[in-house]
């Protein structure tokens, strides 16, 4: 082999640099576009949006005109369906992270467990849907309640909980266990005073991106046969003839914002754009927001503890 | 509460039979405890029991050889035909169309920022890219029907307002974040000693990333790929909104086409009575969904086992 001359070197050199710097560019540009969708999203939105931006969005029921109708069914129907969902997930997901983490021994039972928590989180939402109509809706008789739809939700989003608790109570250092169980703790007091409080702000970011994922989620609340056109509210506990009682509300017909929104996007009428963009617009905030909030929190906590 | 054990152990001081309580109800908790770790497991259960009894009685009244060679998908009218290969071939060809969107961005993303961007730039980037991908995909739908669509138009005047392509670039672009964030994690466990035998031999950054990290990540970069499939396989909404619902065996993604999800949805948004035919083919298609996403994962493990490096 020739030896290479000190230009034909700086040559290679230069072309290797080259190289490094289309790749940077390649990357900068693909991860602009990623920005660009968001931007772009919010923009056509909220343009679009504007003339919807009032009280009476907030207050008006679903209508066939377009300028009339509004979003108050969907976005209460959204609120209860969310506090039945995290009703049933945040205890069940951090009792289940608990017991992975501070319980489970290692045996044949415990990995099924944890495989089966891995795959479920790669199951497609409308499956859960179909789950909820075969056995919630059918089997156990809640119908197409915000019951249905709360614990179908739930379901969809305990893996994510459960796997935030399991991270968060893993970075505990095994010194907390053992001076807590040294001055006499049994393992539940252990739990209970130590590793939940101090794995707390992990395990609120797990929920809350749990139910951010869930306010959004379509398909399963679709499938369990969710109505389109809701135009009252469920009733409030002991209000109306006769009064309701204190749980009547989980057990009625609803609708949610994005069904609301599918609603809107998929109606031949232009007019509807309007309101899918407006309503489109308030998800996406209530979503960004919720999400947000999880990335400030999980940055705080990585700043501010050293064990 | 003591007391009262003591008179019922009088052989026992009171401290031995708190001690007892004590155990009884850790006891009782650990049950509770893994009782609640059960759930995931009776959820799989549930979700096979539901597909598999519904899906019998469905195949039931129809073979399955029709099932899978027909080429017509008309469950709801008089003369009725079940081919799924109808609804595959419109979710293969979405869930394509995503890949290859959302493959390469997603990768050089990760490259990008694993091995070029300094710490600022990645703490910009990693939470713009979770946005990104906690946007609803109804959201997704609505921007694939009315932005993408009217876009994509511009350069393809043929393209009809329903179609696959611009469902599946939108539905690439959610996929993105999933593909760039899990990719990056396993880039950056590959251990720096092999950059540094890499750079000391005079490569160069592109090279290292290429020829070194890409290879010794490679199982983590392929089960990325496998969750970017399941995603693009079980994507609903933005099928529903954008692709258009009616039923055509299809491979060209400029046309209109409905997915196996989005037949889901038509359905439930009708109201079929229970036990009829038509309800039992949801049941059907989801089990064919579930069954898609069970053969690139069982794939993915495989590959995954074939390229795994250790250290």
């Amino acid at each position: 082999m020739q030896p290479l001359t000190t230009d034909e070197i700086r040559a290679l050199i230069a072309k290797g640099k080259l190289k490094d710097a289309i790749f940077k560019g390649l990357g900068i540009f693909c991860l602009a576009a990623a920005l660009l969708v968001i931007v772009l999203l919010v923009t056509d939105m909220v343009s679009k949006g504007s003339e919807r931006f009032t009280v009476d969005f907030f207050l008006n029921f679903a209508s066939r005109h377009a300028n009339k109708a509004g979003i108050l069914s969907a976005w209460v129907g959204s609120l209860l369906v969310m506090l039945v969902t995290g009703l049933a997930a945040v205890p069940l997901g951090v009792a289940a992270g608990v017991y992975l983490e501070e319980y489970a021994k290692r045996n044949w039972i415990t990995e099924i467990i944890e495989i089966n928590i891995t795959n479920l989180a790669a199951v497609p939402s409308i499956v859960y849907g179909l789950l909820a109509l075969g056995i919630f809706v059918y089997q156990f008789g809640f119908g197409q309640s915000i019951l249905s739809a709360g614990l179908t939700l739930a379901l969809l989003i305990l893996p994510i909980i459960i796997v935030s608790t399991r991270e968060a109570i893993r970075a505990i250092p095994a010194m907390i266990r053992e001076g807590s169980m040294a001055v006499g703790a049994t393992r539940w007091q252990t739990c209970r005073y130590h590793i939940i409080p101090y794995a707390m702000p992990g395990i609120l970011t797990g929920v809350i991106i749990g139910l951010a994922r869930a306010i959004g989620e379509t398909a399963p609340i679709i499938t369990i046969g969710a109505l389109t056109f809701i135009a009252f509210l469920p009733p409030a506990p002991f209000t109306g003839e006769p009064a309701a009682g204190l749980f009547d509300w989980v057990m009625a017909p609803f609708t949610v914002m994005p069904i609301q929104i599918f609603n809107w996007t998929s109606r031949p009428d232009p007019a509807f754009e309007v309101n899918a963009a407006a309503a489109g617009f308030v998800l996406m905030a209530m979503v960004l927001t919720m999400n947000g909030v999880a990335i400030w929190l999980r940055y705080k906590m990585r700043k501010n503890i050293k064990w | 509460m003591s007391a009262n054990n003591a008179s019922d152990l009088p052989t026992v001081s009171d401290r031995l039979a708190k001690n007892a309580m004590r155990n009884v109800s850790e006891r009782l908790i650990e049950a509770l405890l893994f009782g609640a770790a059960a759930v995931s497991v009776l959820t799989t259960i549930g979700i096979m029991y539901v597909l598999i009894s519904e899906s019998i009685h469905f195949f039931a009244n129809v073979s399955i050889v029709d099932f899978l060679t027909d080429t017509q998908w008309t469950p709801l009218f008089d003369d009725a035909h079940f081919g799924i290969m109808v609804l595959v071939s419109g979710t293969l060809v979405s869930s394509a169309v995503a890949l290859l969107l959302a493959v390469p961005m997603g990768t050089i993303i990760a490259i990008y920022l694993s091995e070029f961007a300094n710490g600022k730039v990645r703490e910009v980037a990693k939470p713009i890219l979770e946005l990104l991908g906690g946007i609803p995909t109804i959201v997704f739908g609505y921007f694939a029907l009315l932005m993408v669509t009217p876009l994509l138009q511009k350069i393809f005047p043929e393209l009809p307002g329903f179609s696959l392509l611009s469902a599946g670039l939108v539905m690439g672009i959610m996929i993105v974040p999933y593909i760039a964030s899990l990719s990056e994690d396993a880039m950056r466990s590959v251990p720096m000693s092999l950059r540094e035998g890499a750079y000391a031999m005079g490569s160069t950054k592109l090279y290292t990333a290429i020829h070194v990290v890409v290879p010794a990540a490679f199982s983590g970069l392929a089960a990325s790929y496998i969750l970017a499939i399941s995603r693009a396989v079980g994507e609903t909404m933005i099928l529903a909104v954008a692709a258009g619902m009616q039923p055509n065996l299809t491979w060209n993604p400029m046309e209109p086409a409905a997915t196996i999800t989005s037949y889901i949805v038509q359905v439930a948004l009708g109201d079929l009575p229970h036990g009829s035919i038509g309800y039992q083919t949801i049941f059907a298609a989801g089990l064919t969904l579930i069954l898609i996403t069970l053969i690139f994962n069982i794939l993915g493990q495989w590959l995954r086992r074939k390229f795994r490096e250790n250290y």
